[in-house]
Formats: C-alpha cells, sequence, structure tokens
C-alpha cells in the first residue's frame, strides 16, 4: 500500500471531438457539441438537443476496428481507450501485468431496445445477437480483448460517478501491486432509454444546458468514453507522465435514489476526503472541474458544498458538461481526461453559456477558454444517482 | 493478501438456514426461484409495494447480515450484480416501446440502475460511507470481495458490507433460454443430468468483513483470485496449482458444477488432475445457475465451517469430512471467468 499512481495518458471520445486534440480544439474556440439529433431515433428528436459523437455507428466501428452491430457503447469505448494507451508510449500492453477498470450505465442498451421491438411483439423473434453485449461487463471484455488486457478486467456501474470510480479501483490496485498499469475509465452511448428516463425526471433542458447559472433548467444528454493510463512509480520513471492521481475519495450522500441533499453532504465528504488523501489544503486546489449538469438540484447542493470547504476564496471553475453534454458513467473518465491534461498545459476549461450568478453561491464559473496557468493540483467532481458521490485530485508532481 | 473475518452473513435464496438442518427445498422445472422471506422484518410497509424485488432482496440480505455481526452502520457498501435491477429495467423498456416514448412515469427508471440496490441500503442506514457497485458478469461478486480486502488493506479497523445480488424476470429468462442455456429438471438429479443446460437461478447474499476476528466470527475470507479469459484447460491449471501451492489443499472443494455437461467436463477434469483424494460438494443444485451464485457458495461455506458438518444434500463426491478447515469455492463461467475463494475456520 504504498507509491504514488500516475497519469501517463489519456485518450477521449465526445459530442466535441473524437480525440483529446479535436476536444480541446472545440473549448478554445467555444464550440459546445449540443445539437439536434442524428444518430439516436427517438420521438424526442426535436425537443431535446444532445452532445453526440457526430459519427455513426459504421464509421466508429471501422476506425475501432470492430463489427457495427456491436453496440456504440462499446465502439466509444474502443477508440478512447485506444487513444489513451498509445498517448502512454508505453509499447506493448503484453509486456505488463495490466488491467481494464471501465465503467458504464446503459452496457448494450443500444441494441437491447432494438431487440425489445421485436421481442414484444413475440417472444420468439428478436435478433439475440441484439442482446448478447446487453450486459454492462460484456461491452468491457469487448474492448479489454481487443486490447489484448487479461490480468484485470472490472465494469462499475455507480450512475454518473462510474468512471470517477473506476480511476479509484485502478488506482487502489496498483497500490497494492497487484497491476502495472490499468486503463481506467467509463464509457456511455445515446440511448432511449437514459433520454427517456431523464425526461421523466423532468431534469432535460430544451435548451443548451446552463451549469452554474441562475437560469438553468436542467441538463444535456451526450455520449462518449474517457480513459487514462494509470502507472506505477516504477513504470512513470521511464516515461513523462502527465500528472498523479495524489487524492480520491468516494462518499453517499444518502438522502434521496435520485435526488441530492440541499447542503451536499455527499458532494462535500466527497472532496473533503479526496483532499484529505492529496494532503492539501483546499487553498491549493487551483482549478475544480465541476460535476455541474446544469440541474437546479445538482448545481445548487454542489455549489452550496464547494462553499463550505472553499470559502472565502475559490479556484477558477467549470463545468465542462457544458460542452459535452450529460455523458453520465463515461464523465467521470472523460473529465479526469481534461482535469489531467489541464494539468499538463495549465489550462483552465470555459464553462459555456454562462450569463446570471446563481443566487444560492457567491463564485461563478469561469467563461473563457485560457491556458499557459502554472497549476498544481486540479479536482474533479462526479456525482449520481443512489447518492453516489466521488471526487479525484490530480498534482502536477 | 489482506484476510479477512465474516462477522456476519444475510442469504436469500432458494434455500434458507434449515439446509444446515437436513431440509432442502427440491424443485423441479428449469427455474429455481429464491423463496422469499417476509420482507416486512427489515422494511417499512408503504416503501415496500413500491420497491423493486431484487431490491427487497439485497436489502433483507444486507439487514440479516448487519444484525448477525451487531454493526448498525457499516464503513463500507460494496456489491456485485451482473444483471442488475432487470425487473424495473424490463417494465421501463416495456412501457417505452409499447407506449412509443410517451406518458412514461419515473418511478421504473429511477429503480432500474444499477446501484440501485446499494444506494438504497446507504439510504435506509443513512450510511455517507464508500459505496461501490461492480457490475462484471462472473466476477461482479469477486471484484466486491477484492474490493473489500483492499479497503480492509488500507484501513484495518473498517467493517465492510460486501454482497451480491441478481434475479430472474420473465423477459430475462425468456431471452437467457432462447439461447439454450437452461432444460427441466429436478434439482435432486442436476448435478447427475450429464445432459446440455442447467436451472437458472437467483439470489442476494451479504457479508459483513472485519480486519479482525471477534466472538461473531464465522469464517475467514483467505483469499479472492480470478482468471480471465484463459487460452486452455492447462493455463487454468496451471492457475490453480499455483493457488494450491501458495494455500494448501482444500479440506473440501466447492465446485460450481450445474449438471451442464460441457460445464461440469471443466470441473471434471480439474478435480482429477489437481484435487486428487478432496472430497467435493456443490452448490447450483441447491441455487440455480447464475453469475453471482459463488456468494449462495459462501454462505454455505461459512455455515460448513461454524457448523463443522457439511450437509448430506450438498456433497458430489467422496466422503464429507470432519469439521472442515478449509474451503474452496471454484466457479467458472463458460470456461472465460474462473473463480477461486477460499474460506478457513477460525
Amino acid at each position: 500500500m504504498s507509491g504514488n499512481v500516475w497519469i501517463a495518458g489519456g485518450g477521449v471520445i465526445s459530442g466535441i471531438g473524437q480525440n483529446l486534440g479535436q476536444c480541446m480544439a472545440a473549448f478554445e474556440a467555444m464550440q459546445p457539441g449540443m445539437e439536434k439529433m442524428r444518430h439516436l431515433q427517438s420521438v424526442h428528436a426535436g425537443t431535446f438537443p444532445v452532445a453526440e459523437v457526430k459519427a455513426d455507428n459504421e464509421e466508429l466501428a471501422r476506425k475501432a476496428g470492430m463489427p457495427a452491430h456491436w453496440s456504440r457503447t462499446a465502439l466509444l469505448s474502443m477508440l478512447a481507450a485506444k487513444e489513451a494507451w498509445q498517448s502512454a508510449g508505453l509499447g506493448d500492453i503484453s509486456q505488463y501485468r495490466a488491467g481494464f477498470v471501465s465503467a458504464n450505465t446503459v452496457g448494450g442498451m443500444d441494441k437491447t431496445e432494438d431487440f425489445m421491438k421485436s421481442f414484444l411483439d413475440n417472444a420468439a423473434s428478436g435478433r439475440l445477437r441484439h442482446v448478447v453485449h446487453h450486459e454492462c461487463g460484456a461491452v468491457t471484455e469487448l474492448v479489454a480483448d481487443a486490447l489484448g488486457i487479461r490480468h484485470h478486467v472490472s465494469t462499475i456501474s455507480t450512475a454518473c460517478s462510474s468512471g470517477a470510480n473506476a480511476l479509484m479501483y485502478g488506482a487502489r490496485m496498483i497500490r497494492a501491486g497487484m497491476l502495472d498499469v490499468v486503463i481506467a475509465g467509463g464509457t456511455d452511448s445515446l440511448t432511449r432509454f437514459t433520454l427517456n428516463g431523464f425526461n421523466t425526471l423532468m431534469i432535460l433542458d430544451q435548451q443548451p444546458c446552463r451549469p452554474f447559472d441562475d437560469t438553468r433548467t436542467g441538463l444535456n444528454l451526450g455520449e462518449g468514453a474517457g480513459y487514462v493510463v494509470l502507472v506505477s512509480d516504477e513504470i512513470a520513471r521511464k516515461i513523462k507522465p502527465w500528472c498523479r492521481i495524489s487524492g480520491f475519495a468516494n462518499a453517499n450522500d444518502a438522502y434521496h435514489q435520485t435526488a441530492s441533499s440541499p447542503e451536499g453532504i455527499g458532494n462535500f465528504k466527497a472532496m473533503e476526503g479526496a483532499l484529505k488523501m492529496s494532503g492539501l489544503a483546499a487553498s491549493e486546489i487551483d482549478y475544480i472541474n465541476l460535476h455541474g449538469t446544469g440541474t437546479q438540484n445538482n448545481d445548487s447542493s454542489e455549489g452550496r458544498a464547494v462553499e463550505r470547504l472553499f470559502a472565502p476564496s475559490y479556484p477558477p471553475l467549470s463545468s465542462t458538461k457544458s460542452f459535452t453534454g450529460h455523458t453520465l458513467g463515461a464523465s467521470g473518465g472523460i473529465e479526469a481526461v481534461f482535469s489531467a491534461w489541464a494539468l499538463r498545459e495549465g489550462i483552465i476549461y470555459p464553462n459555456a453559456n454562462f450569463t446570471t450568478q446563481m443566487k444560492e453561491v457567491p463564485f461563478s464559473p469561469v467563461t473563457h477558454f485560457s491556458k499557459g496557468h502554472a497549476l498544481r493540483h486540479v479536482m474533479s467532481n462526479s456525482f449520481g444517482f443512489g447518492g453516489n458521490c466521488s471526487s479525484l485530485v490530480f498534482s502536477k508532481e | 493478501m489482506q484476510q479477512a473475518y465474516i462477522q456476519g452473513i444475510g442469504c436469500v435464496s432458494a434455500q434458507d438456514n434449515a439446509l444446515f438442518s437436513g431440509t432442502v427445498r427440491q424443485h423441479e422445472g428449469n427455474r429455481l426461484p429464491v423463496a422469499d422471506p417476509d420482507y416486512k422484518q427489515w422494511i417499512d410497509i408503504k416503501q415496500i409495494r413500491r420497491m423493486g424485488r431484487v431490491i427487497k432482496m439485497g436489502v433483507a440480505a444486507s439487514h440479516i447480515s448487519l444484525e448477525q455481526a451487531g454493526v448498525a452502520r457499516p464503513d463500507a457498501i460494496v456489491m456485485g450484480t451482473a444483471y442488475g435491477c432487470l425487473a424495473d429495467t424490463g417494465v421501463f423498456l416495456n412501457k417505452l416501446v409499447t407506449q412509443n416514448e410517451d406518458m412514461l412515469t419515473p418511478t421504473a427508471f429511477i429503480q432500474s440502475t444499477h446501484n440501485t440496490v446499494s444506494g438504497q441500503i446507504a439510504l435506509m442506514l443513512g450510511c455517507h460511507a464508500y459505496n461501490n457497485t461492480f457490475v462484471h458478469g462472473a466476477f461482479s461478486l469477486e471484484n466486491a470481495l477484492q474490493d473489500s480486502l483492499l479497503l480492509l488493506a488500507e484501513d484495518p479497523s473498517k467493517q465492510i458490507l460486501a454482497g451480491a445480488v441478481d434475479e430472474i424476470t420473465d423477459y430475462s429468462h425468456n431471452i437467457l433460454s432462447r439461447f439454450r442455456l437452461y432444460k427441466n429438471a429436478s434439482t435432486q438429479n442436476l448435478l447427475q443430468s450429464n445432459t446440455h443446460g442447467t436451472i437458472a437461478g437467483e439470489g442476494a447474499v451479504f457479508f459483513v468483513l472485519g480486519a479482525e476476528k471477534n466472538e461473531r466470527s464465522m469464517a475467514a475470507l483467505t483469499a479472492v483470485e480470478m482468471l480471465y479469459n484463459p487460452a486452455s484447460e492447462k493455463e487454468t491449471f496451471a492457475h490453480i496449482a499455483k493457488f494450491l501451492d501458495t494455500y494448501g489443499q482444500p479440506d473440501l472443494l466447492l465446485a460450481g458444477r450445474n449438471g451442464d455437461t460441457k460445464n461440469d467436463a471443466y470441473y471434471a477434469a480439474g478435480e482429477e488432475k489437481l484435487f486428487a483424494g478432496v472430497p467435493v460438494a456443490a452448490f447450483k443444485h441447491l441455487c440455480g445457475e447464475f453469475p453471482t451464485a459463488a456468494a449462495f457458495a459462501m454462505w454455505m461455506a461459512a455455515g460448513v465451517l461454524k457448523n463443522g458438518a457439511v450437509p448430506a444434500a450438498a456433497m458430489f463426491k467422496g466422503k464429507a469430512p470432519a469439521a472442515p478447515k478449509k474451503i474452496l469455492i471454484w466457479n467458472h463461467g463458460g470456461g472465460k471467468h474462473h473463480s477461486l475463494i477460499l474460506l478457513s475456520a477460525c
């Protein structure tokens, strides 16, 4: 149980780009990814904007080297995981004790939805190949097998905090000396299941979402995948890692199955725990990548928890979900990549669509892209249904 | 690796504690449901009506284990589920399709997420501690156990609630049956059936795990290992042989035999090659086949270690050992996922 865990690289695919470079260009150009639905077939296509990955399954499958009839969740996962591994420059993965810890919330639901149409008409119909990868873990294994990872393969599903918990589990296995490298993060594709589910909760915005803005009325769903490559001290010595994962914590709000407590108890405990592990004072955090979904409830609870921990002086903070939408099980992974890259490049990400100061909190998010900052410590928040709250802290050294 | 003591166990399955007094529930068919306990013992009557069955199973099992351990609020909740909350997923999917995405209500969606059970347990206990859910097929339970052991290694003062749940629904049974996994059989003869297919099962089991032995400790969880996607039987056996080098031969092997010819042939080969003279017991004729069935095997093994006797109905091969000290659970899913879980008397 000793030693550090380093971020050796990362990869991301989202509604604002099919790799990290494209995503960065979108932030710099202030171009959020929300548009009218094109790839997901839904009666709500004209109502709710979404941040889709701008490619159909055929194109994604071709790039991923996978069959196009596989779940989009797996295709997105493969593309981001591949980019992550390549960016680390560690060569052949088979020479390491390697793990793949991938989070998702929908698994192969995109295909199951199609299957159900025929199945509900006649229980003997519907193509079985559409349900064979329904389980969350099956999606992870398609990618692990394609990457050639066998030492450890696992899947975490804690709603919108899933991806962050994947990083924590991976880091802890490295610390325990069980593995040398872990590709950790999350993936989720857009599905009618989640779109309609969030719609029943009445937390989808028909306009582009406005996290940490007084006029916010809900979230926009997105899709994508994001992974970091976690490595031990020994491996990190051979390369130039982006940064170190210096703290993390998982706590439960234990307030309601879907809503956050007004004062953000779980959010506070997660952030406080992550800071404690990193040995840092709140004042040493140079940027916070907020969970910031854009719902009334989340932003107010998260905001009050941030206030309790950071008042009276707040670091620059923003929600990149104002660009990528809420990518659910992928968001913790995608935002971990953004946070780790922010440290390497000195970037502070903008919060799109901000106009009006929130009444509940004394701070407001950053609205412009900037780089060249001497960032030393960055925090990333991920909170979800079931009260699941996780925070990560990344440090330059 | 860190060792843990099992301070309490709750099990909602097709069997109950009567298994250890010689009463076994037999069943005919291709689907072995849990014997639902009276959930009012643990859950408010107003909540019961709305709560999905798999959530009730999980809440009940977790309460029993905490009560046994004398723990009011654990320091972590870690669980595994391969399928998640299938019933509510099915309800929401059905309405989504038949109502063409119109006039849907949130209850089923809220209860469909994979972390619903662990979230609900935390909510009912007012437990703000670490909370995690693994959803990885036949490795879901094993990762929950591994996560628990890591937590105990990081902080030995913790008391951890760990477990697994999985349910069968009409939809899931129908769809999985189309993959030709199941057959009609009697649980009594399942292990000897030697034909293609098995019986579907379900269940919820929770454990309270601590690093220190106390007066409530029933057994020790000595080791958990997973082997993913071995290239050959040879590789699997080499892996198990290495495990046995480290931990020694068990007094009893608890194998995941399920009555399916191909599935059981793997065990037969391993038993012959690696476990000569070791008596073999089985558990899937008592709980059915499902990805987290090894949790039921752990409940059984801990009961055997505590009571010092193996229920006759569990024995498959050899003579039941008197007062066994070490029981190894070897379970595999389609030959792709192998898990080894070693329990020891304490």
